[in-house]
């Protein structure tokens, strides 16, 4: 087995035993990329070089605590110090930020080895990375298909074994959607468990950053890291960060799991709905208690959504004006048109219909029609959760209604490609945490399970997906990209 | 509801966007085609529900005014389209 093959835990075990060096590590890594890159394309900046003399800086030290010498890879949306941070946007295409994001200054901290910066839809808005400005990344099952997205680049560099684990952040899915078409786990966790502070603002009521991972105590090992209390965002909770790799024991006895019927309506595909079933049976003969619930107010969380979301990103996008940093027209004659200018050429077409969307939303004469309306609902859409929290443990449903769909397959009519976060975006609109693990196949592509918890109670989750994963094979199955 | 040209051009410029006339007609068809989508919102009755604009409950979030070091000024400045005399510079305003 080569080392790029490995869990992050696996790695730490290789480093503490002496049997390898984080060189070592970082140059099979890099083999790796080489070998595959050009047909996942999951990077948008690579950083070989320092990559490498980090790693030899840590083998000097000679000690490996926690995620010392491993690499990992970050979305582009995290703010990193000295390196080209672009957003997938053309507007920040040669943005180099002066300071670190919290989340990936405590990873650089614990002497985690950055790799690169990892593709995405431009300011996180797409579910497919088809609207990164720069290209689009390929899923690593199948080269005709899509990611996911926003973090696409993230799901696939973790699939295509190009990095053991990635930060990524989901707003309405964008880490639980990638996660489940690329095969991966993926964590968003409760808004304000991990710090904002240095990632890239979409939606800032719904933004949080998260974890992918080849498994789930890799996954809990990199949250028990990146988790808590920042003063440099007034938005990060404090409360307490408990361990999250304690509880991983296979325990599912008496959990008390409840599946919205909602979730497996008309528009969701036959087999997806078939395997969830499957999985809720695996927890029933692990002793776990499972039983359907209602959360009636499920199909208004999408078009709310899509007010809320666009609404604060016109407002957070109005920063991207070419007077500070980025991209700037040169040709206008006095500000204003400088300005409108700048961002007509510096954004892509998403990102401008979410603009317009958002100011029409919060303008004059429709504010109260539109984005009242919309905070309105999301108290609904809480409440719905809330009820069903009063008796269960966890909501477990499908991460999606469909396996990952072809790249170009969804580019004409937007709300075509809205749909595919209808199963994601409720989590976000109550703020609770949700994951996708592996738990199938159809056609040869990985089918996700979401796992929904209570507010900042990641610590079930990871318990109920670790419980999944050790009674099954389906996170160890892995594309075959024709190169050895 | 359909979205005219000029509802399209105020929203455009209160966002400070310069859209071509192609791009007018399509992002007013598609915004049309997303706000007739979110008027399902219509049919839930709302009037005694508290708005929800955030999921955490704090507010106010206090801290002491004590002086910390700030952000290097020419090192924020490196990234300027255009700066002059330790300043961001700009087309003309008035």
């Amino acid at each position: 087995m080569e080392l790029y093959e490995l869990t992050l835990h696996e790695l730490q075990e290789r480093l503490a035993r002496r049997e390898v060096t984080s060189e070592e590590i970082v140059k099979s890594i890099f083999t790796r990329i080489n070998r595959v890159e050009d047909k996942v394309k999951s990077f948008i900046t690579l950083i070989e070089e320092s990559a490498l003399q980090r790693a030899r800086v840590i083998d000097n030290g000679g000690i490996y605590p926690g995620i010392a010498g491993i690499p990992l890879g970050l979305k582009d949306i995290f703010c990193t110090r000295g390196v080209k941070t672009t957003c997938g946007s053309k507007i920040l295409e040669n943005f180099v930020p002066a300071y670190e994001s919290t989340a990936s200054g405590r990873l650089d901290q614990q002497q985690g080895v950055l790799v690169g910066k990892l593709n995405m839809d431009e300011f996180a808005m797409g579910s497919s990375t088809e609207n990164s400005a720069f290209f689009a990344t390929r899923n690593p099952w199948d080269l005709t298909r899509v990611p996911g997205g926003s973090s696409g680049g993230s799901a696939a560099a973790v699939a295509a074994d190009e990095v053991p684990f990635a930060l990524g952040t989901d707003t309405g899915g964008s880490i639980r959607q990638p996660a489940s078409y690329c095969g991966v786990v993926g964590m968003k966790p409760t808004y304000g468990r991990v710090s904002r502070w240095g990632v890239i603002a979409f939606a800032s009521s719904l933004d949080q950053v998260g974890v992918f991972s080849k498994d789930v105590r890799d996954n809990a090992l990199v949250m028990n890291i990146i988790a808590g209390h920042d003063p440099l965002d007034s938005t990060s909770a404090a409360i307490e960060v408990p361990d999250y790799t304690s509880n991983l024991d296979g325990d599912v006895r008496g959990l008390r799991i409840a599946f919205p019927k909602e979730y497996f309506g008309p528009g969701i595909d036959a087999a997806i709905t078939k395997s969830i079933k499957k999985a809720l049976q695996k927890y029933e003969e692990l002793g776990a208690i499972v039983e359907e619930v209602s959360l009636p107010h499920s199909q208004y969380a999408l078009p709310a959504y899509y007010l809320v979301a666009p609404a604060e990103a016109s407002a957070n996008l109005a920063r991207f004006d070419g007077v500070r940093y980025g991209y700037r027209d040169f040709e206008a004659e006095n500000v204003v048109s400088m300005f409108s200018r700048t961002r007509a050429q510096g954004f892509g077409d998403e990102v401008k219909r979410r603009i317009m969307l958002g100011t029409y939303a919060l303008s004059s004469g429709y504010y109260d029609a539109y984005y009242l309306k919309a905070l309105k609902v999301r108290r609904l859409i809480a409440n719905d959760f809330a009820k069903v929290f009063h008796d269960f443990d966890l909501i477990v449903s499908p991460t999606t209604p469909t396996i990952a769909f072809k790249l170009g397959e969804q580019s004409g009519d937007p709300l075509t490609i809205y749909m595919n976060d209808i199963l994601t975006v409720p989590v976000n609109m109550a703020g609770l945490p949700g994951m996708s693990i592996p738990c199938g196949f159809e056609q040869g592509m990985p089918i996700g399970m979401q796992l929904i918890g209570k507010a900042f109670d990641e610590a079930t989750l990871y318990k109920a997906a670790y419980a999944f994963e050790q009674n099954t094979d389906y996170h160890t199955m892995k594309p075959d990209l024709g190169v050895k | 509801m359909a979205l005219t040209i000029k509802e399209v051009e105020h929203v455009a410029l209160l966002a400070r966007l310069s859209l071509s006339e192609d791009e007018k007609k399509r992002f007013g068809e598609q915004l049309s085609s997303i706000l007739n989508y979110a008027d399902n919102l219509n049919s839930l009755p709302t009037d005694d529900v508290e708005p929800l604009t955030h999921i955490l409950t704090v507010n106010n979030v206090f801290r002491t005014d004590d002086i910390k070091p700030s952000m290097d000024r020419d090192e924020m400045l490196a990234n300027a389209p255009q700066a002059e005399n330790s300043q961001y510079k700009v087309p003309k305003i008035m």
